[in-house]
């Protein structure tokens, strides 16, 4: 087994927030970070076709999102893509903090780093569904995983 | 030609009627609010606000019960309104106006008193592919239901319908063509004079969902010779909560009624009730009272300005976006039937809508996106989704310049 996809790029959620707390707070104007925000979007790994169907589609999203956990030794790692740019760069930095750590880590989280980059207040409220919506599913997979290993 | 010699029409003084609705002058992210959602909602004029307010303020009771001074007062104002709304779309007679909380409810309440009594297994109903959800799924129900056929309608390229279909639809089988009078994605104005004429031939009823020519066209049930007619009064600038079927008196009096409950009835005892007249038989339980009076006062206010001269102005601001828009690099505008109402949706090759109404929202404008409520439309033009702009009598080519701008802006991110 190669051990690069089960690291992630930062040893611990929190460190993903601090990190993107420190890119976003990097951006005075709005446009800019709403740029930033497509740009990380833009960078999503393409959804393995095996993901691409209607049961990985989520419900409470305006636009169309796909998301599917999968679990890696210890850990889990999330597969997810919008069809919608902006949404697509929330899942990129959602995928930042959750992808790629344990169940309990996930679980344990809180996503205090929407609010501190903006996300929470300037996004419309659509969005902000999308955005729960994801947390959500993101959240009870991980649940669904600390259960199954308790049970 | 070009924009800046076409006729500006000089009687009608778009900033005064702006300067009635008091949501107009906000700002929106540090912007002043450009609102293009009136196909999803109307704003309210001051006469809409200041009326229902007034009626909470110094009229109000519940109505056709107390004997008392402010029963009869809130009574002589919901009818008065209802008399209001006949007039506006010229009913035979305020009994065919039904009082429901929207268009959505209007249609429900004939699927199921009108369908349930009158549909046998095998009898056909044709909606189209331009349908709202509202005029698709209580049909759906009667179709799973009574084992009724539902036929749909497909659409043109350019968002006309495709009358040849209609026509090789229609059977004697028909017993009812439910149709959008406008479509609220595409603006097509459908041939509703034709549909009606030819389903009458084969002995189908009407119903002509009239969310969105309600507040651009003169509507004339009578001259239509339309069986059912539905609308929403949040879409004819007056309070949400409040909407209007008509029908045609010997078709409503033949419905069994549609909910039970007070005001309905004439008489009850554990055995048995006797109706109450019409229009009361449909109108079960305390209605909504101020919203009914407000619907009344939106009338008045859309009449006191003119329906031809918003029409006018209407038609304007949609030539002048459809020549702006087009000179957006990848836009696509959906939809482009001849005589089409002031909806424009549309498009981008580099955006997704979603995308396209959240920038645009940076810029202080308000767009629909989405499927619009219209999915099997969507399907057929096999786009997931579209951004709309849509143009009220409030709104001015200055804010088709603000949304234009703002597009380019999307284009400047996403291209």
């Amino acid at each position: 087994m190669t051990t690069d996809s089960l690291e992630p790029a930062t040893a611990t959620p929190e460190e993903a927030q601090e990190e993107l707390i420190d890119e976003f707070g990097f951006f005075d104007d709005w446009d800019d970070r709403y740029s930033y925000l497509i740009d990380l979007g833009r960078k999503l790994p393409e959804l393995p076709d095996a993901y691409r169907r209607d049961e990985f589609k989520l419900k409470g999203c305006q636009s169309q999102v796909w998301l599917a956990g999968e679990k890696r030794g210890d850990r889990l790692h999330f597969h997810a893509i919008s069809d919608a740019a902006i949404v697509s760069g929330i899942i990129a930095v959602l995928l930042r903090v959750y992808s790629d750590r344990t169940p309990g880590e996930i679980v344990e989280t809180e996503p205090d780093f929407i609010a501190q980059i903006g996300l929470d207040s300037h996004l419309s409220p659509t969005r902000k569904n999308g955005l729960s919506a994801m947390l959500g599913a993101i959240k009870g997979r991980a649940q669904a995983e600390l259960e199954a290993a308790a049970g | 030609m070009a924009i800046e010699e076409m006729d500006q029409d000089t009687a009608y003084d778009v900033d005064a009627y702006r300067a009635d609705f008091p949501i107009l002058s906000t700002q929106v992210n540090g912007r002043p609010l450009v609102y293009l959602d009136s196909a999803a909602s109307a704003q309210k004029p001051r006469q809409v606000i200041d009326r229902v307010s007034q009626v909470y303020q110094t009229g109000y009771a519940n109505v056709h019960r107390g004997l008392h001074h402010l029963s009869e007062r809130a009574t002589e104002d919901y009818e008065g309104a209802r008399e209001i709304i006949r007039r506006y779309i010229n009913a035979a007679a305020t009994s065919e106006i039904i009082y429901t909380r929207g268009a959505s409810e209007s249609i429900n309440l004939v699927a199921a008193a009108w369908g349930r009594k009158n549909l046998k297994p095998g009898d056909e109903i044709i909606i189209t592919y331009l349908e709202h959800h509202s005029n698709i799924v209580p049909w759906q129900f009667l179709r799973d239901e009574l084992g009724v056929v539902l036929k749909a309608v497909p659409v043109q390229p350019d968002g006309s319908l495709d009358m040849e279909a209609f026509t090789a639809l229609l059977t004697d089988r028909t017993r009812m063509v439910a149709v959008a009078h406008v479509s609220n994605v595409l603006g097509t104005i459908l041939p509703v004079q034709d549909i009606i004429r030819m389903s009458h031939a084969v002995g189908a009823k009407v119903l002509l969902d009239g969310c969105q020519a309600i507040q651009h066209m003169a509507v004339d049930v009578q001259a239509l010779d339309v069986d059912f007619y539905a609308f929403s009064g949040h879409k004819l600038y007056g309070p949400s909560g409040i909407g209007v079927l008509y029908g045609k008196e010997a078709l409503l009096d033949a419905m069994p009624p549609y909910q039970g409950g007070g005001d309905m009835i004439s008489s009850v005892s554990i055995e048995k009730s006797e109706w109450a007249d019409l229009p009361h038989k449909f109108e079960a339980g305390t209605p909504a009272i101020a919203q009914a009076i407000g619907l009344g006062a939106a009338i008045e206010y859309v009449e006191s300005i003119g329906i031809d001269l918003i029409a006018e102005h209407e038609r304007d601001l949609l030539n002048y976006a459809t020549q702006k828009l087009a000179s957006v690099e990848g836009l696509t505008i959906m939809g482009t039937a001849p005589g089409k109402v002031s909806v424009v949706s549309f498009v981008m090759d580099c955006a997704h809508p979603h995308d396209i109404a959240t920038i645009v929202d940076r810029h202080g404008v308000a767009v629909r996106a989405g499927h619009h409520c219209a999915q099997p439309l969507m399907d057929h033009f096999d786009v997931g989704s579209a951004a709309r702009a849509s143009f009220g009598l409030y709104n001015t080519r200055a804010e088709v310049d603000a949304l234009t701008t703002s597009l380019e802006k999307v284009r400047e991110i996403f291209g």
